[in-house]
């Protein structure tokens, strides 16, 4: 079973995380004209290559960005969405 | 005739110990440390099985598992390898695969129809006409698979499976395998060393390295000694490795174990399979591989035969010559294959004791036939060698040789397979006449003959000949003795145009047998190069998935847990005969039958009851989340579709949540406690999701907020009925009346002694009190509410009466009312939407989505005097002529109504009054008509509270019950506990003991000012003066243990500083004992070895499939789980724990 690093929790096993989905930047959602705004709700872009997704720590309700190259399922790294320290 | 070899051979048996079985019923013996096939060939079996497709007699070929020959039943576990398999006292062994007995088959009659059954035989025969196959295949069913099994009389074996850490794995116990283990554990690290037989040594134990056969031996002596006493090693034997999985988790499976191995470094000195030659017959009883037949002399002391002859293509060859001589085996020749002119004596030290002991050795020849008489081999014979081609056209056949022993020894294939699991890939050396393997992934190395390199310290030379295949002109060269597939089966699938080594395969199931080409692999991959005239670098091998070696279900299965979460009521529920559903995980009370009475029966006798009289209700289920901080109506405006800003303090409102694409997923009630508070429910099987969405949303909006799940933390209670009200009286001081407690209002005051939250709510249409008290006072509450309702007849409800009941209502439920497309609007819920607010989730798409036209929506239908019978089912269709328009999503008999009603999606031109025809079972129409809903008090009067006093009950004090005792009603004690391992594993439940929680970002501080030793970092945990222990969860989270100095300190309800109701949220278990850190182990995934988890280490993860704490304070572990699982967690651990004593 593959690992995962959590910011807050260490290495873990995959099964003890909930994937959130690729991260988007959400557009402005009034001034954003009708094609943005359905690509941002229902388009990924399913990119061969590194992707950053949301990760939780089902345990801890932990979320966290993770970069993930797709092709070698590599995780490169792993850290909070805020500067926040978790120290 | 048989005769067992004296010692020194047969060094895994025990003479002194005999062990009796049968076999095919007749009573045999073998001696302690046999094999059952060892046994059996010192009992003098001469077949042990038939083969797989045309019945062929076989005996066994490789005597390490690697082929089929040795299957067997064995006490009615259906194909083991009885090579592999440890014999036993009493074991009742029966032969497999064969129509009336073993030495007669009827089956083998399809031998002789071989050559009219050729590769493809069942795809090109069978699929015309139309129909054909499913004639054929009753008979073909029949003659498939192997041993037989009867589910029925199956014997229930229990399998467990635990997580097991190391810091670097070694599989393979030979030579290489611990020298490898002693290297890094003298380097300090913690090695797991695997080995699959009962004794560390590997192939030093029966192979020849000097020709006084003295060397291998004394190395095996030296290393075994050395790893025996290394302090650093921990070896495992009769276990093996099954495959790998991303990122070093390795399966070991011993017994009836599985080891989850989790190690940081793999090293993989498991060696190479020897391959047979291929020839005419090399299947015949008799031959066998020169490795097998060296295991079987020494491993066991069993003389196989007594005239041998062995086939020749390396110097291993000349080794096993040797040990037959000193077994007292003829050797009738050597048929050496290799061409260079070298004279055999000058090759190497073995082979120059051969020529000198005076063994005929004949040079240009090669194996042309075997031969048989009575079913065993009886001769072979030679031919001039030939060229190296997949066909013979010309030959010289030479002399015919008696024998009763064949032995090969003529190449080995590195175990490539779980290398190549792990990434790697083979590479196929032409010049070496051998697979190499590249590619390895980061701490993954290999040691050995696995490497495709020779020999112990120095290499020697490469044992592979290059091309030990003789083909025939009358077949029967088995390429792989499973599936019986032929050298010219190979040749004709790539003549078909299955060219590529994956497609040979499949066509001609070479490797798809039991041993998975493990004796077939090198030869097909020779075959298959040769017939597409390619080279075996490019054609290859074919994928090894894991597992490598069959393994039973019952290793997957293991263990198995399935989660379950009980409310504190629970056992009020079983006394009173409660019905469950599952809800999730959740178990809930469906209904509450009466004796004699049926499940539509009670459920329409509580509806009854709640409409006339009053009813309550469980509903612990129902999600709970406290918003709470200066931001918490914004948080709640951005995530529910409605306002909240203007919500009045003690008044609830209906709360909708969208996704952001505009789907309705969840809905509740909001109730507003204080200005800084709310307090939200959720769907029972949503709320999980809906908590994770929050907090994920939060994380980028930052809002000054503490979001907290408190579902298991409350207990709830829906007292519902007109005479709800005087119920509630008589159990509480609150102002009950309509201004004090309007419609929707929220109290926080005192049930029944208990501190509560009550919700005026109307889910079920009539006057209602949601009563939600902390977890542990459940029961109390449960039994004062039936206490003081007896005398207005109250009566328990089910989930199922609260669906009739709120169907007649017109609520919807999330999930089964809606779908995934469902939108608001076409709920007709577009009121619940909030146009004064900048924005909530979903609004963008909700928005577009209003000026698209809809096209459907739902709609409440009823159906005028139609009985019980006919009540439409979920999903059924709703049709408009033959097209299908919707469908109906719930429907019920309405006793209150007397009608059917129920809620569908209809098209949304469809209006109020239209007849719609829903297709019912066996295919009718009923006709439906559209209404306005609700079905029932559409003016809501009631809601309306009548003036009727009645005297308040003296309050009792109010009893805490952990949930573990309150399922077992008998429960006297105050601590529960569970011992084993002769009283080395405690586990105590602690629930009823104190704890708390706190959370913000001035918690620490909060903490520090009370002079609390605070850990300093996440995850850690510190003991208090007093003996509590403190646990940091994160950077602002605590959870604190016990003690009682600081419980009567609750945080103000402060900005950055909130209390969290973790005495009533989560179960406390304190689990002690010298084995408690194994236990524990076991079934936790993380390392909780000293080094890794120690004094002070807190672990936030997953046990038995729910989220658990883990804290580990002065060699005591604290587990903490939700609370509503504490029953299915103390069982768990009880099972394990007696799991570990077996």
């Amino acid at each position: 079973m593959k690992t995962l690093h959590c910011p807050l929790n260490g290495v873990r096993n995959i099964d003890e995380f909930t994937y959130g989905g690729e991260y988007h930047v959400e557009p402005d959602r009034r001034q954003a004209d009708r094609k943005t705004w359905a690509e941002y709700v229902f388009f990924n872009a399913n990119l061969s290559g590194v992707v950053t997704e949301w990760w939780c720590h089902t345990p801890s309700s932990f979320w966290f960005l993770a970069d993930r190259d797709t092709v070698t399922d590599e995780v490169i790294s792993t850290y909070l969405f805020s500067a926040d320290p978790v120290e | 005739m048989a005769v067992r070899l004296s010692a020194p051979f047969g060094r895994l048996i025990n003479r002194d110990a005999r062990v009796f079985f049968t076999f095919n019923g007749a009573k045999v013996s073998g001696f302690e440390g046999d094999t059952v096939a060892s046994a059996l060939l010192a009992a003098d079996v001469q077949l042990m099985s038939r083969s797989f497709k045309y019945h062929r007699p076989r005996l066994g070929l490789t005597f390490a598992g690697d082929d089929a020959a040795t299957l067997v039943t064995i006490d009615r576990r259906a194909n083991c390898f009885a090579d592999t398999e440890l014999l036993c006292s009493d074991m009742k062994i029966t032969s497999q695969n064969h129509l009336g007995s073993l030495e007669y088959d009827l089956g083998a009659v399809i031998g002789l129809l071989a050559r009219f059954l050729p590769v493809g035989f069942y795809y090109k025969a069978f699929y015309r006409p139309q129909g054909i196959w499913e004639f054929w295949a009753k008979f073909f069913r029949r003659s498939a698979g192997l041993g037989r099994i009867n589910p029925l009389k199956q014997k229930v074996v229990p399998h467990t499976k635990r997580y097991l850490h190391v810091d670097h794995l070694v599989v393979g116990g030979g030579y290489h395998g611990m020298k490898a283990a002693l290297e890094i554990a003298n380097a300090g690290r913690r090695v797991l060393l695997v080995e699959q037989e009962p004794v560390l040594g590997g192939s030093l134990l029966y192979s020849r390295i000097d020709p006084e056969g003295v060397v291998a031996g004394r190395k095996a002596r030296e290393l075994i000694g050395q790893v025996e006493t290394n302090n650093n090693i921990e070896v495992m034997t009769t276990a093996h490795c099954n495959g790998w999985y991303a990122d070093h988790y390795v399966p070991v499976l011993q017994g009836q174990n599985l080891f989850k191995v989790r190690a940081s470094a793999v090293t993989l000195a498991t060696g190479s399979l020897e391959q047979p030659a291929v020839f005419r017959n090399n299947d015949l009883p008799g031959v066998m591989l020169g490795s097998g037949v060296q295991r079987l002399v020494h491993l066991y002391g069993v003389k196989p035969g007594h005239r041998a002859v062995i086939i020749a293509g390396n110097d291993e060859a000349y080794g096993l010559a040797l040990d037959l001589l000193d077994a007292n085996i003829e050797v009738a020749a050597i048929i050496e294959l290799r061409e260079e002119p070298v004279e055999a004596q000058l090759r190497s030290a073995l082979t120059a004791r051969v020529v000198d002991r005076g063994v005929r050795i004949i040079i240009g020849v090669e194996p042309h036939a075997a031969f048989a008489r009575r079913g065993h081999l009886a001769a072979i014979q030679l031919r001039r060698q030939t060229s190296r081609e997949v066909h013979v056209t010309q030959y010289e056949p030479l002399e015919t040789i008696a024998c009763d022993l064949l032995c090969s020894s003529v190449g080995f294939l590195p175990q490539y397979q779980i290398p190549c699991q792990a990434g790697a890939w083979l590479r196929f050396d032409e010049d070496d006449n051998g697979f190499t393997l590249d590619g390895l992934p980061e701490g993954f190395q290999l040691a050995g003959s696995i490497t495709g390199k020779w020999g112990l310290d120095e290499l020697a030379l490469n044992p592979n000949h290059a091309w030990p295949i003789f083909p025939h002109p009358k077949g029967k060269e088995f390429v792989d003795q499973d599936e019986d597939v032929q050298l010219v089966d190979i040749v004709n699938a790539v003549a078909d145009g299955f060219t590529h080594v994956q497609l040979v395969k499949r066509y001609s199931t070479v490797g798809m047998g039991p041993s998975q080409g493990r004796h077939s692999a090198l030869a097909t991959a020779r075959i298959t190069a040769a017939a597409n005239q390619s080279s075996i670098d490019k054609t290859g091998v074919t994928t090894a998935r894991p597992p490598l070696r069959a393994e039973p279900l019952g290793a997957s299965a293991g263990q198995v847990f399935f989660p379950a979460r009980l409310s504190s009521m629970n056992v009020a529920h079983l006394a009173l005969g409660a019905q469950f559903l599952h809800a999730g995980t959740w178990y809930r009370p469906a209904y509450y039958p009466w004796p004699g009475e049926d499940r539509i029966a009670s459920i329409e006798r509580e509806v009854i009851n709640v409409r006339r009289n009053v009813g309550m209700i469980d509903l612990s289920t129902l999600g709970g989340i406290d918003i709470r901080g200066p931001a918490a109506a914004e948080l709640m405006n951005r995530l529910y579709t409605g306002g909240f800003k203007g919500l009045a303090v003690g008044k609830s409102k209906y709360a909708l949540m969208c996704n952001e694409s505009g789907v309705v997923i969840d809905d509740g009630v909001a109730a507003r406690l204080t200005e800084t508070h709310f307090y939200v429910t959720s769907t029972t099987t949503g709320v999980e999701n809906v908590y994770r969405q929050m907090l994920k949303w939060n994380v980028q909006w930052q809002l000054d907020v503490d979001i907290t799940n408190v579902t298991g933390a409350y207990c709830v209670v829906n007292l519902a009925g007109p005479k709800s009200k005087q119920v509630l009286a008589r159990l509480t001081t609150s102002d009950l009346d309509d201004v004090s407690f309007p419609y929707l209002g929220v109290r926080e005051g005192v049930v029944a002694g208990i501190p509560a939250r009550m919700l005026r709510v109307g889910f079920v249409g009539e006057l209602g009190y949601e009563i939600h008290v902390p977890q542990t006072f459940g029961m109390h509450l449960w039994k004062s509410l039936a206490a003081a309702g007896a005398t207005f007849d109250i009566a328990p409800f089910g989930v199922e009466a609260q669906r009739l009941l709120r169907l007649e209502k017109g609520h919807i439920i999330i999930g089964q009312d809606t779908d995934a497309m469902t939108h608001l609007r076409e709920l007709g819920m577009s009121w619940a939407v909030s146009r004064k607010k900048p924005f909530f989730i979903g609004d963008r798409t909700t928005a577009e989505i209003d000026t698209t036209q809809m096209t459907r929506r739902l709609a409440g239908f009823i159906v005028e005097s139609a009985n019980r019978m006919n009540v439409p089912q979920e999903s059924q269709l709703v049709l408009q002529g033959d097209r299908m328009v919707g469908r109906v999503t719930s429907a019920a008999y309405s006793p209150t109504l007397d009608k059917i009603v129920g809620l569908a999606y209809v098209p949304a031109t469809s209006a109020v009054g239209d007849t719609i025809t829903i297709k019912v079972d066996q295919g009718h129409g009923l006709q439906a008509i559209l209404c306005e809903l609700p079905f029932y008090d559409p003016r809501v009067e009631r809601q309306r509270v009548s003036d009727v006093s009645v005297a308040a009950i003296k309050e009792s004090s109010p009893e805490r019950t952990s949930l573990i005792r309150a399922l077992h009603v008998d429960v006297e004690t105050s601590d529960v506990e569970t011992s084993g391992l002769e009283t080395s594993v405690f586990i105590v439940d602690r629930t009823l003991s104190d704890r708390c929680g706190v959370r913000g970002s001035a918690a620490a501080g909060w903490l520090e000012s009370l002079s609390m030793l605070v850990p300093d970092k996440p995850n850690r945990a510190r003991i208090q003066k007093d003996g509590a222990v403190l646990a940091r969860l994160s950077v602002g989270e605590f959870l604190l243990l016990g003690g009682s100095d600081y419980l009567g300190c609750h945080p103000e309800e402060a900005d950055g500083n909130y209390s969290l109701p973790r005495a009533d949220s989560h179960a406390w278990m304190v689990v002690s004992g010298v084995h408690s850190r194994e236990v524990l182990q076991s079934v936790c995934s993380i390392d909780l070895r000293p080094r890794c988890f120690s004094d002070g280490d807190v672990a936030q993860t997953l046990m038995f499939g729910i989220s658990v704490i883990l804290i580990r304070a002065d060699e005591i572990f604290h587990l903490c789980a939700d609370i509503t699982s504490s029953q299915y967690l103390y069982d768990a651990l009880g099972e394990t724990v007696n799991s570990m004593l077996i």
